[in-house]
């Protein structure tokens, strides 16, 4: 089976978001592959584990991305493309994305794309959906559950903390919802066959595409810090007076209830 | 400039969902004065529209199919176009739930158009129109806007208010007919596993828990505090990861980001990662054991104590209240 696997490099979680000339502050950050896309790896491996095949890790980016590569390698993966933009796109949305990503996956005939159903730092969650149109095969976001048996695909996937049961076929892409499984760590023997395995980059030029025609329909123009919330009150006393407050609080003062 | 804008409702177990109202509110000053067309999409349908039009679309546009009685994006995405080809809108705006989620890249896609996902705030109007939305989970936010061709944005539910109900509105209600064809997904069956339908995402009140709830069975008060106040039941990532609970539940970076107006966080630390979730909610409550655990720097009101003992006080004193 060919298996593609879209992965984006994302700020760490445990990371504090600084913000300086209307800018995220990146330098001495920790980046991460998007932890949604690490269920994508964890269940492309799976699927080639049980079905064989190979499984390709596909993102696009700057250099720096060849590290979160390369961790999907020495997790499993067999093969790594980075898509670098670096010199030629400056405003990337999630329009473009996908029409860069579709554009490398036209002719690869994958049998099954897997991606994170939202990256952490947008958190818009178009690209997985965006890219399965343009490649014109189905999708279904959210899964929480993946078994293929020769083309039939059956699937669980997570509605709003409700589970549909669905039937499809591939080719197809999917998106991880948490829950889909438990990502590996990375073994050490697998860190070093990594370093071997073949991770290769391209750029626009290399793709069929016009820069034009990839232009960003969206434009960020500011990015803010949320306004810094005031130390709220402890409330202090007898356990049974405090609740009686916090309910009064709750009705007279922040009038929720 | 006016706009044309289409706003998806979007029903559930047969009621529209309040972000389909909220959808219209955000429709107005995308419009700046233009039409606002609801869209219902459906097997039946019809016996819907009177409320859109009563929260402020002018008109209403629906597509009944057996094959729309449940969402696909295959079904969803050709009553769309087909409604698009037909009105040729300047704007649309979805709910940001599983299905405008699913459906919205699909649909912008086809348009070729930009999409700006999980608005919580619009400033300005018509032509000058910007859409706030939180990143990195809410840690930041970002001002931005479309430069070119349709203004398509979803929206996060429990930000925009609604317009007031106004029963005296009418409007005109058209069906259009559309061939459903080649749905490519087909569901098998629906499990239910919220808890008494009251959606985290849309939910006024969340009462949630973390590791200090301790297990399976220490959820239960929580869930009573949650029904006495019609909210619903969240977690997070440690009493998700200690299977206290359904990841269904979780709340933060990974998971669900919620903006309630009243959280109650029980035996919640705090992490940076749950903070990401709901720190952008009205009013945080937190009760800890442990006066030195981060929630208290993001809580409104804290109460230092036992959640076992204070919960189900809570829940007494809300029931009392609830009696007056």
């Amino acid at each position: 089976m060919n298996i593609y696997v879209l992965v984006k490099r994302t700020f760490d979680t445990e990371e504090k978001i600084v913000v300086s000339g209307g800018k995220i502050q990146e330098d001495g950050a920790e980046f991460i592959i998007n932890p949604y896309d690490e269920y994508a790896i964890e269940e492309a491996i799976r699927v080639r584990e049980a079905h064989g095949g190979e499984v390709t890790v596909l993102t696009m980016g700057g250099e720096e991305a060849e590290k979160q590569l390369r961790t999907a390698l020495a997790m499993g993966a067999d093969k790594a493309v980075l898509i670098n933009t670096e010199d030629d796109l400056d405003e990337v949305d999630q329009f473009t994305a996908a029409q860069i990503l579709a554009d490398y996956l036209k002719d690869k005939n994958a049998d099954l794309i897997l991606a994170g159903n939202v990256a952490i730092d947008g958190g818009s969650g178009q690209v997985g959906p965006r890219v399965a149109d343009l490649l014109d095969i189905n999708y279904v976001t959210t899964i929480t559950k993946l078994e293929i048996n020769g083309t039939q695909v059956h699937i669980v996937r997570d509605v709003e903390g409700d589970s549909e049961v669905i039937e499809t076929s591939l080719p197809l892409l999917v998106t991880a919802q948490q829950g889909l499984n438990e990502p590996r760590y990375p073994s050490l023997p697998g860190i070093m066959k990594a370093k071997k395995k073949p991770l290769e980059e391209v750029e626009l030029d290399d793709l069929d595409i016009d820069e034009d025609d990839v232009e960003a329909k969206t434009e960020t123009i500011e990015i803010y810090m949320p306004p810094k919330k005031e130390a709220g009150r402890v409330l202090q006393g007898d356990l049974s007076n405090q609740v009686q407050e916090l309910v009064q609080l709750l009705r007279t003062e922040a009038k929720v209830i | 400039m006016t706009k044309k804008v289409i706003v998806l409702g979007e029903a559930r177990e047969g009621a529209l969902r309040n972000v389909s109202f909220e959808a219209i509110a955000a429709a107005k000053k995308i419009s700046s004065g233009g039409e606002i067309v609801a869209v219902l999409l459906g097997d039946s349908v019809q016996s819907l529209a009177t409320e859109m039009i009563h929260y402020g679309a002018d008109r209403v546009v629906t597509v009944e199919h057996p094959h729309l009685k449940t969402y696909t994006s295959d079904g969803f995405s050709q009553a769309i176009m087909a409604v698009v080809q037909s009105e040729q809108p300047d704007a649309f705006v979805f709910g940001h739930t599983a299905l405008g989620k699913d459906l919205s890249p699909k649909v912008a896609s086809k348009l070729k158009s930009g999409l700006i996902s999980d608005v919580t705030a619009i400033e300005g109007e018509g032509a000058d129109v910007v859409f706030v939305r939180p990143i990195f989970s809410g840690k930041a936010f970002e001002k931005v806007k479309i430069k070119e061709g349709i203004d398509f944005v979803t929206i996060r539910p429990n930000n925009i208010d609604p317009l007031a109900h106004d029963s005296s509105r009418s409007g005109d209600v058209s069906a259009v007919s559309v061939e459903i064809t080649n749905l490519r997904t087909i569901i098998k069956e629906v499990v239910r596993k919220s808890t008494e339908g009251v959606d985290l995402s849309e939910a006024k009140v969340i009462v949630a828990g973390g590791r200090g709830v301790k297990s399976e069975d220490g959820f239960e008060p929580l869930k009573e505090l949650a029904r006495v106040l019609g909210g619903a039941v969240g977690a997070s990532r440690g009493a998700c990861d200690a299977d206290y609970c359904d990841y269904s539940l979780q709340i933060g970076q990974t998971g669900k980001v919620v903006t309630p107006d009243l959280y109650i966080a029980a035996g919640i630390s705090g992490a940076i990662q749950h903070l990401a979730g709901m720190s952008n909610s009205k009013i945080i409550v937190a009760i800890n054991k442990d006066p030195e655990a981060s929630i208290f720097k993001v809580a409104d009101y804290g109460i230092v104590g036992d959640l076992f003992e204070v919960i189900p006080m809570l829940t007494e004193e809300f029931k009392k209240l609830k009696a007056n």
